[in-house]
């Protein structure tokens, strides 16, 4: 029980210094970055007390854009930032290697030259966060990003319904990690939720943690398949506790992906995992974020109900695919004074 | 700052909204402001004036007139003159202006917001997301309203000319909720807005030019508080309407005494915010930043008691101390900021004076690290936990951004610390059980409650508060009944009745008959040991009644407030005691009406009419005992505004004279029907029919304590009753004249007073006798807002 006091708890500064080289914000180096949560073991009373009432987390939700407005150099900056959290990501039953080495090489350059010039930027050092496919295109992935500091993340367990056999599910992390994967984006049963089977799930969840060894794992939740947002906040907590680096919203395939709402909740989970047992946990939004304003809300977010610390990849990621594009067009706009249009935009 | 920088940074930056067009209307208009009269504005030249500047700044805006006493006669003259053509064009004819004027505001909502922002200081999101939404959609509820009272209030009419006096917190918002029900109910207007913020009103006056609403009846004159007190006191106010401190509503209501004004108080609070163990402890943090970061504090309705139940007290104060900490106190104008700038340096004085003060006795004080700026009037967002009920902190409104706070240990234990308040205004409760917050919200004293929530507003829901918060409501329908008076009514003087004089020879020779006080259920003998003879039209002593004292009013308020619990018998009980009531009376009809016309000299076939009618007004109050519902709103929640109808409390009821019999049951029933309980002192001159009513009461299993009587009079406890603090209401019908005593006395708790201000009232006319207005006056309407969704 890591919440009670008189146990010692492993101490870390609460905002750990940065790696102090050029750039060093917009890269994180995950290899020296924070201490990767261990998890707990299971506290059902901590996580059955505790409540999302909807509608007050809707209203918090509905006034936040208008609480926090972000504008020209600042917006230009914290699109740049949006865009190093991007997990690139092409999730298509006809993905094929050249498609995947494209989007790698989108991943490594995201932005048009003149645009990262007028923004006073150095070409090479704004990438995405990572680049997200199914295992089969892990190998063409690590490959394409060789010489990168870019991580290859595989969506495993049998995404996105997570319903084949538990060994085969477990076999298939193994197999990602095998691959060259760093980042493991399971999909947890939702049964367990809806059932309240909250062993089972934390069972399952540390299973997988396992499973990845020293590849980092975020636990997609589904939340559009979890009925209640209170189900969603005891979820967070749970999969937290079994280990999970990252909680994710959505596999991208449900009817609602990621909102504001599921993403307050989910994040005050985040914070009262750290104030609990001092881990960083990160939080990745997935699914229906393809707008760079929704961006800009998104990270003001987070900075507010977690704090500046997880405004950096290696705590924060938006699983996206089309985000990128408007983000891109956001930028030109701000260097030219003029809207820009689409096709101007090395596509991915 | 480089966009390199600011991605090792993050900050959010300015996003400052530009003041320009707001300082070039000022600039037009000559940065100085006269008086908006009679549909244009006077010239400022020749007047006196202040300075109304922007209180971040420190910067002057603009210069305003001050009004002098024959600007405010010529405004009320003028709205005067304009009334009857504005009342009588209709109100489909009037809500035609009212929704152009609607249109208006949201046509320049923007220019509204900034000119608001730059006067009073509040954040321009704000001004922007909450107050000017709020005022259009004031005047859309009311152009509606005025669209439809002829169908729907066709005993209603307007009260004629509305003088009304508004704080600077919200100063366009409480402008339109002035002046909305106002306009759309026929009455013109005569308003002050508060020196520290006339901008917007003056604004709105250029709209109001631009809707084409008819000259004078709109007037809008600027000054201080002796301004206001000229609008209030005014012998052409035939309504009076307040926004503000309880301090001056409180004067505000002694100036007026007496003279026949319809008043309604909105003032001030210290309403309560509830944190339950099993509540959305992070949400229940969020909404303190909308109950009392919001308009710095600055708000009557503010959550600014904090209890919180003792087991998750210190999870739930860590979060608050980390939410504050985030919070972003700046440039009002600039559209990240969550604080903005006190109102004026007076203010902040004040509100840093009340803290420094209050610590004295206690408390732990947390204020938010975040910065302030140097210059400008700024106060940091201020938590003071352990604050006692004994201490200043906790029982002084502070208006401004500071919340005190103690914990509970049961939904008993808040409910009693929520109303140890002379306050009650709102109250917020968080707790994810329904049982528990529809049980509680009930229990406080307040006029809004808000579940899960915090500082909603809507047209459509009334809004108002109860002790020294002041009574009426503004909004829904009970808003638009405070505007309007039953066209029933005569204007006719109450001619007086005087005691009947004669020779105490007893008029019937058989046993005597020992009418005592009527408290608690038992008859009483009176405190003073005095009595006073009742004579017949024939000049022969019908017997003797008791001399009630202040002693006596005393046990008998404290009679009626045991028997609170008449309040939660269910409607069906206090239906079935009325109709015994009217049944028990019924089989002593011929007595009564004997009785009747023994004392008074009515001829009996009128006093026969008389019972009857007693006997009907029973029935008719059991019939509405269960009939006078509530209202679900439709407010923009998803979610329901409960309006729940509650009774008043504890009324003090002073009888007609005239109709001893019928006078006193048309107040009681609908009272009783209501679930209040009374103390009643009856027809001074003739109150032989109260007294025969014990053994009525007594048979009809009516509980001990609801109807207490003390024969009296009335001159002799006027004053204990008026003046008495825990009585929720007095109504004074009786001909001595003493409207005016009422309503000073009922300064000291600020109760309610209904008066016939010396007019006659004919109690065997059913349209002046009984109907909706007793109704409205035997209640509160207390809006509870249950917004859901899982």
């Amino acid at each position: 029980m890591l919440r009670e006091k008189d146990q010692a708890l492993p101490v870390f500064p609460k905002h750990p210094r940065i790696l102090d080289y050029s750039f060093s914000i917009i890269l994180i180096d995950l290899t020296q970055g924070l201490p990767r949560n261990p998890g707990t073991e299971l506290d059902l009373d901590w996580a059955l007390s505790v409540q999302a009432n909807t509608s007050a987390i809707e209203r918090r939700c509905q006034a936040l854009p208008g609480r926090r407005s972000i504008k020209k150099a600042h917006q230009a900056a914290w699109l740049l930032k949006a865009i190093t959290c991007i997990d690139l990501t092409t999730l298509s039953g006809d993905d094929t290697e050249n498609r995947v080495r494209r989007l790698c090489q989108k991943a490594k350059f995201p932005l048009q030259k003149d645009v990262l010039e007028a923004l006073e930027i150095e070409p090479g050092t704004i990438t995405t966060g990572a680049i997200c496919v199914y295992h089969d295109m892990v190998k063409a992935a690590v490959s394409a990003l060789e010489g990168t500091k870019i991580p290859v993340a595989a969506v495993s367990t049998g995404f996105p319904a997570g319903l084949s056999p538990f060994s085969l599910r477990l076999a298939e992390i193994g197999e990602s990690v095998k691959d060259g994967a760093k980042e493991i984006d399971i999909v947890i049963s939702r049964r367990h939720v809806l059932s309240q089977d909250w062993q089972a799930l934390f069972d399952e969840m540390k299973a997988f943690r396992e499973a990845c060894g020293e590849a980092h794992i975020k636990a997609i939740l589904a939340t559009g398949e979890l009925g209640t947002l209170r189900n969603v906040a005891r979820a967070s907590l749970i999969c937290m506790m079994a280990g999970a680096d990252f909680i994710k919203t959505s596999t991208g395939k449900e009817s609602v992906n990621a909102t504001l709402p599921v993403s307050l909740t989910m994040i005050r989970q985040i914070r009262d995992y750290y104030d609990q047992t001092g881990y960083y946990v990160g939080y990745k939004p997935a699914g229906g974020i393809s707008r760079a304003k929704d961006a800009l809300t998104y990270l003001a977010l987070i900075k507010e109900e977690l704090g500046d610390r997880w405004l950096q990849p290696d705590l924060f990621r938006f699983g996206a695919s089309s985000l990128l594009g408007d983000i891109e067009r956001q930028l030109e706009h701000f260097v030219s004074g003029h809207y820009s249009a689409a096709y101007r935009h090395a596509m991915g | 700052m480089k966009v390199k920088e600011i991605l090792e940074t993050m900050d959010y930056g300015n996003a400052p909204e530009d003041p320009r067009p707001a300082l070039d209307w000022i600039k037009k208009n000559g940065a100085k402001f006269g008086h908006f009269i009679n549909g244009q504005f006077k010239s400022p030249e020749d007047s006196e004036s202040f300075e109304s500047r922007n209180p971040a700044t420190g910067e002057i805006l603009a210069t305003i007139s001050q009004a002098q006493l024959e600007d405010v006669d010529h405004a009320m003259h003028c709205a005067r003159s304009a009334q009857a053509d504005w009342e009588g064009m209709g109100g489909p004819a009037r809500a035609k202006f009212l929704y152009a004027i609607a249109r208006l505001v949201q046509k320049h909502s923007r220019l509204l917001a900034v000119v608001e922002t730059l006067d009073n200081g509040k954040p321009i999101r704000e001004s922007r997301d909450i107050d000017i939404p709020l005022v259009a959609r004031h005047f859309y509820f009311h152009a509606g309203a005025a669209q439809l009272m002829e169908k729907e209030m066709p005993d209603h009419r307007a009260h004629g000319v509305a003088g009304q006096v508004i704080p600077w917190n919200f100063p366009l918002l409480m402008l339109a909720w002035k002046i909305a029900p106002a306009l759309a109910m026929g009455n013109t207007v005569v308003i002050k807005p508060a020196e520290y913020t006339s901008l917007s009103a003056l604004l709105l006056a250029d709209i109001s030019m631009e809707a084409g609403l008819p000259a004078g009846v709109l007037n809008i004159i600027t000054g201080d508080g002796k301004v206001g007190e000229m609008i209030v006191t005014h012998e052409e106010a035939d309504k009076v309407a307040f926004t503000g401190s309880t301090d001056v509503g409180r004067k505000i209501r002694e100036a007026t005494a007496g003279q026949g004004k319809e008043l309604t108080l909105e003032l001030g609070g210290k309403s309560p915010y509830i944190v339950f163990d099993d509540a959305d402890l992070d949400s229940a943090v969020e909404g303190l930043v909308d109950a009392i970061w919001f308009n710095q504090g600055q708000v009557c309705c503010a959550g600014s008691r904090l209890f919180v139940q003792e087991g998750v007290a210190e999870k739930f104060h860590t979060k608050l101390r980390a939410r504050m900490d985030k919070l972003r106190v700046g440039n009002p104008m600039d559209k990240s900021v969550d604080l903005g700038a006190i109102v004026d340096p007076k203010q902040l004085e004040s509100i840093s004076q009340k803290v420094e003060e209050g610590l004295k006795e206690g408390g732990n004080e947390y204020v938010g690290s975040c910065d302030l700026p140097k210059e400008g009037c700024f106060y940091p967002p201020t938590l003071i936990t352990d604050v006692d009920p004994a201490c200043r902190l906790m029982q002084e409104e502070i208006f401004g951004p500071v919340l005190v706070g103690t914990t509970f240990r049961t939904p008993a234990e808040a409910v009693a610390l929520a109303n140890n308040t002379r306050y009650g205004l709102a109250a917020s409760i968080w707790t994810e059980n329904v049982n528990l917050a529809l049980d509680l919200a009930p229990k406080i004293i307040c006029g809004v409650a808000w579940i899960n929530s915090t500082n909603q507003f809507d047209a459509s829901t009334g809004f108002g508060g109860r002790r020294e918060s002041g009574f009426g409501r503004e909004g829904g329908w009970e808003g638009l009944y405070a505007y309007t008076r039953s066209v029933h009514l005569s204007d006719k003087p109450l001619e007086r009745i005087n005691q009947r004089e004669g020779t105490p020879e007893p008029s019937d020779p058989g046993i005597d008959r020992t009418p005592k006080l009527f408290i608690g259920g038992k008859q009483t003998r009176g405190d003073s040991g005095y009595s006073y003879p009742i004579f017949s039209r024939d000049g022969k002593q019908m017997g003797l009644v008791g001399q009630g004292n202040r002693k006596d009013i005393r046990n008998a308020v404290e009679a009626a407030n045991s028997a609170r619990s008449w309040a939660k018998s269910t409607a069906h009980l206090r239906a079935q005691i009325l109709y015994y009531l009217g049944e028990n009376l019924s089989i002593r009809a011929d007595e009564f009406a004997r009785r009747i016309s023994e004392m008074t000299g009515q001829d009996s076939k009128e006093s026969k009419e008389e019972v009857k009618l007693s006997i009907e007004r029973l029935f008719t109050y059991a019939g509405w005992a269960d009939k006078y519902d509530g209202a679900v709103h439709g407010a923009p929640i998803r979610g329901v505004a409960l309006a729940m109808k509650e009774p008043v409390g504890t009324i003090g009821i002073i009888c007609p004279d005239a109709l001893p019999l019928l006078g006193l049951i048309s107040l009681i029933a609908p009272a009783l029907s209501m679930g209040n309980t009374c103390v009643v002192v009856p027809s001074e001159p003739f109150p032989l029919s109260a007294t025969d009513l014990y053994q009525v009461f007594e048979t009809s299993d009516l509980p001990s304590g609801v109807v207490n009587l003390v024969t009296a009079r009335h001159g002799e406890v006027i004053e204990s009753l008026s003046g008495h603090m825990d009585l929720d209401a007095v109504w004074y019908f009786g001909s001595s004249g003493l409207s005016a005593t009422v309503e000073k006395l009922s300064t000291t708790n600020l109760k309610r007073t209904w008066l016939n201000h010396g007019k006659d009232r004919n109690w065997m006319d059913h349209k002046q006798g009984e109907g909706k207005d007793f109704l409205i006056q035997s209640t509160e309407v207390k809006n509870i807002w249950i917004p859901y969704g899982e």
